[in-house]
C-alpha cells in the first residue's frame, strides 16, 4: 500500500508539473489541481499509514500501549484541501476572464504586463 | 487577561473586516470605518509591543491546549515588530486608498479585504505553528488575488495569472515541506521541531525539507531565480494596492525564512552558502533590472528585488551583527518601500501617467512636494543620517568580521545602482522639462481634488515619511531593538522555554 501510494505521488507530482509548463492556460489549472492533490496524498503517507487502530485510548488504560492511526494528517489535509478548493474556484473563473480580455489561452502571448506604458 | 494581549490586534483585524463587510454598498462608511479601524489597530499593535518589550516573550495556547498539541501564538520582540510595521503601513494605505482608488473599484470589498489582508500578516507573524502559519499564507494569497484583480483591466488579469500561479506553487512547495517535516518529526509546533530536529538521524531528508522551506519562501520573497513573478504583475493594480503588497507581502516570506533557518534548520554549512549566493545574486539582477526600465512603479519592483538581498545576506552570514542588520534593514524597508509605491501613485495622479519618458517638470509645479519625495528616495538610498545607512554599515562590519568580502561588493554594487536608478528617476521626473501631455477625459487628477481628498491623499506619505526620518534619526533606538531581537533569535531557548515551560 505505501509504495503503491508513493509512486502515485510521484506520478501525480511529475504530472502536475508537466501540466503547469504547458502554454494552455487551462491546462495550468489542471496542473495545479493535480500536483495540490499529490502534495494531499503526501501527507497523508508521511504521516504513516496503520490500518483498523483507530486513536481512542481503551477504557482501563491511560495511554495508547500500541500503534494507532495518526488523525492529525488527515485534519493537515482536509484543511488543505478546503483552501484549495477556494483557491481552484477562484482560479478557474480568472482564467475565464483571462480568456475573455485577451482573447487567447496562449500564455505565450499574454505580453501586455511587459510592454512599456 | 494581559496574556490575550497577543491576540488583540489579530483579532480586532478580523472583527473590522467583518463590521465592513456588513455595510457593503456604503463606501462613504467603509473609508471612515477603516481608517478610524487602523488607528486602533496602531494602538493595539503598539500596546503588544511594548507589552512584549517590557515582559520578553508572550505565548497564548489556542483553546489551553499546551504546546505542542496545540496551535501556539508567540510574540517575541521579532513578530510584535513586524505587527506594529504592519499596523502602520496598514494606516497609511488605508488612508491613501480611501482617497486614490475610484469608487467603481471600492465598491467590490476594497476594503474588508484589505482588513483580511492585514490579518492574514499579522497572523503570520504571530503564529507559532508551521502548518497554521500555511493556514495564514493562504488567507494573505486569497486576499492579495482579490486586490490584484480588483479592475479587471486586461494587465492586471494577465499580471494575475502570473501572480496567482507561482504563489500557489510556492504554497504547494510549502505544503510538502511541512509533510516532510511531519513525517520525520511527528510535530508541527516550530518551538517543539526546534528541538526534535538537531537530533534527527537522517540528515539527508532534513536538508531536502530545508530547501523545499527555502524555495517555497524564496518564490513568495522574491529572491534571485525565483523573483520573475513580481516584476510582472506588482506595477498592474491601483497604486495603493501596490504600496500594501510591496511594503508587506515580500517581507513576509523573508520573515518565514528568517524563523525557519534561525529556529529550525541551524548549523549547515551548505545553506548559508546557497543563502549567501542566492543574496549576491538577488542584489544583481535587482538592480540591474531596475536600471533599465521605463515604468516607475516596474522600476520600484525590481528596487524590491534588489533590496530583499540585503536581509537574505544578514541571515546567510548568520553572526548577531548580521541579523541586527538584516532585521534593521526589514524594519526601514517595511516603511520605505510602502512609501515609495504611494509616491509612484502621486505622480500618476498629478501627471496621469507613470512613464519615465513622458514625465517632467514635477518640481517647477510642486516644489514642497517634491521635496517631501526626496526624503524617502535619500532614505532608500542610504544618505547618511537617513534609514537606509545604519543596517547597510552593520551588514558591511558583520561581513568583513566573516570575510565574505563578495558579499560587501554585492552590498555596494546594490547600493551604488541603487543611487544611480534614483538619481535618473529623480532627473526624469523632477528636473526634466515638462512633456506636453494630452488632458485625460474621466480621470480624476491631482489638482482638480478637493481639498480633503489632497489632505487624505498627501497624509500618508508625510506620515510614512516622518516614521522614516525617525528610524534614520533615532537610529540608536531602532538598533536596540534590532539587536535584542537577533539576540533573541540566535538564542532561541528562551522562545523554545516561552512555549514549551515544562521541557
Amino acid at each position: 500500500m505505501e509504495l503503491l501510494l508513493a509512486i502515485m505521488t510521484g506520478v501525480l507530482y511529475a504530472a502536475g508539473l508537466y501540466m503547469i509548463l504547458r502554454r494552455s492556460l487551462v491546462k495550468l489549472i489542471i496542473g495545479l489541481i493535480i500536483i495540490s492533490n499529490g502534495a494531499n496524498l503526501l501527507i497523508f503517507l508521511l504521516g504513516r499509514i496503520t490500518k483498523g487502530h483507530p486513536p481512542i485510548i481503551p477504557e482501563d488504560a491511560k495511554m495508547f500501549s500500541e500503534i494507532y492511526a495518526d488523525p492529525v494528517p488527515q485534519a493537515l489535509i482536509l484543511t488543505a484541501i478546503v483552501i484549495s478548493f477556494g483557491l481552484q474556484s477562484f482560479a478557474i473563473i480568472l482564467v475565464k476572464r483571462a480568456y475573455k480580455v485577451v482573447n487567447t489561452d496562449d500564455i505565450d502571448k499574454m505580453n501586455a504586463t511587459d510592454e512599456e506604458v | 487577561m494581559m496574556q490575550q494581549v497577543v491576540t488583540y490586534p489579530l483579532l480586532f483585524q478580523l472583527l473590522l473586516s467583518i463590521i465592513l463587510m456588513f455595510v457593503w454598498r456604503r463606501i462613504d462608511l467603509q473609508r471612515i470605518i477603516s481608517i478610524c479601524g487602523s488607528l486602533v489597530g496602531v494602538a493595539l499593535s503598539g500596546w503588544l509591543f511594548f507589552h512584549v518589550w517590557t515582559n520578553g516573550t508572550q505565548t497564548v495556547q489556542a483553546a489551553s491546549w499546551d504546546a505542542p498539541f496545540g496551535i501556539t501564538f508567540v510574540a517575541d520582540t521579532l513578530a510584535a515588530t513586524l505587527v506594529l510595521l504592519t499596523s502602520i503601513s496598514g494606516l497609511a494605505v488605508s488612508s491613501y486608498s480611501s482617497a486614490s482608488v475610484i469608487p467603481a473599484r471600492l465598491r467590490f470589498g476594497y476594503f474588508p479585504i484589505f482588513h483580511f489582508l492585514l490579518l492574514g500578516l499579522i497572523g503570520a507573524f504571530l503564529t507559532g505553528d508551521i502548518f497554521n502559519l500555511y493556514v495564514w499564507f493562504e488567507i494573505i494569497i486569497i486576499s492579495s488575488f482579490v486586490l490584484i484583480t480588483l479592475g479587471g483591466e486586461k494587465p492586471q488579469i494577465e499580471g494575475a495569472v502570473k501572480y496567482f500561479t507561482l504563489n500557489i506553487l510556492a504554497s504547494i512547495i510549502f505544503l510538502t515541506a511541512i509533510a516532510v517535516m511531519y513525517g520525520l518529526t511527528g510535530s508541527l509546533n516550530m518551538a517543539d521541531l526546534a528541538v526534535i530536529v538537531p537530533k534527527l538521524e537522517n540528515r539527508g531528508l532534513v536538508e531536502v525539507a530545508a530547501i523545499l522551506f527555502l524555495i517555497g519562501f524564496g518564490i513568495k520573497s522574491a529572491v534571485f531565480p525565483l523573483y520573475f513573478w513580481l516584476p510582472a504583475s506588482y506595477h498592474t493594480p491601483p497604486s495603493a494596492v501596490s504600496a500594501i503588497f510591496g511594503g508587506l507581502l515580500t517581507k513576509v516570506g523573508v520573515y518565514a525564512l528568517i524563523r525557519i533557518f534561525t529556529l529550525i534548520f541551524l548549523d549547515d554549512i551548505l545553506l548559508d552558502d546557497i543563502l549567501l549566493i542566492i543574496a549576491v545574486l538577488t542584489l544583481f539582477s535587482g538592480a540591474i533590472g531596475a536600471l533599465v526600465q521605463k515604468n516607475v512603479r516596474k522600476v520600484f519592483s525590481y528596487l524590491i528585488i534588489c533590496h530583499i538581498g540585503f536581509m537574505i545576506a544578514g541571515l546567510g552570514m548568520f553572526t548577531e551583527a548580521a541579523i541586527a542588520g538584516a532585521i534593521f534593514y526589514l524594519i526601514h524597508d517595511i516603511i520605505v518601500k510602502t512609501n515609495l509605491f504611494m509616491i509612484s501613485g502621486v505622480i500618476y495622479r498629478i501627471k496621469g501617467t507613470i512613464n519615465i519618458k513622458s514625465l517632467g517638470g514635477l518640481y517647477e509645479k510642486y516644489p514642497k512636494l517634491s521635496l517631501l519625495i526626496a526624503i524617502p528616495f535619500f532614505s532608500l538610498i542610504g544618505i547618511p543620517p537617513l534609514s537606509g545607512f545604519w543596517p547597510k554599515i552593520s551588514l558591511i562590519l558583520a561581513g568583513l568580521d566573516t570575510n565574505n568580502y563578495i558579499v560587501i561588493g554585492g552590498i555596494i554594487f546594490a547600493s551604488l545602482l541603487t543611487l544611480i536608478v534614483i538619481a535618473r528617476v529623480w532627473s526624469e521626473v523632477f528636473w526634466k522639462n515638462p512633456v506636453k501631455l494630452p488632458k485625460r477625459e474621466h480621470f480624476l487628477y491631482f489638482e482638480d481634488m478637493t481639498n480633503l481628498r489632497k489632505v487624505q491623499f498627501i497624509a500618508p506619505v508625510v506620515f510614512l515619511t516622518l516614521v522614516s526620518l525617525y528610524i534614520g534619526f533615532g537610529a540608536e533606538h531602532i538598533q536596540q531593538i534590532s539587536s535584542r531581537i537577533a539576540g533573541e533569535l540566535l538564542n532561541h531557548g528562551e522562545y523554545i522555554k516561552a512555549v514549551m515551560p515544562k521541557s
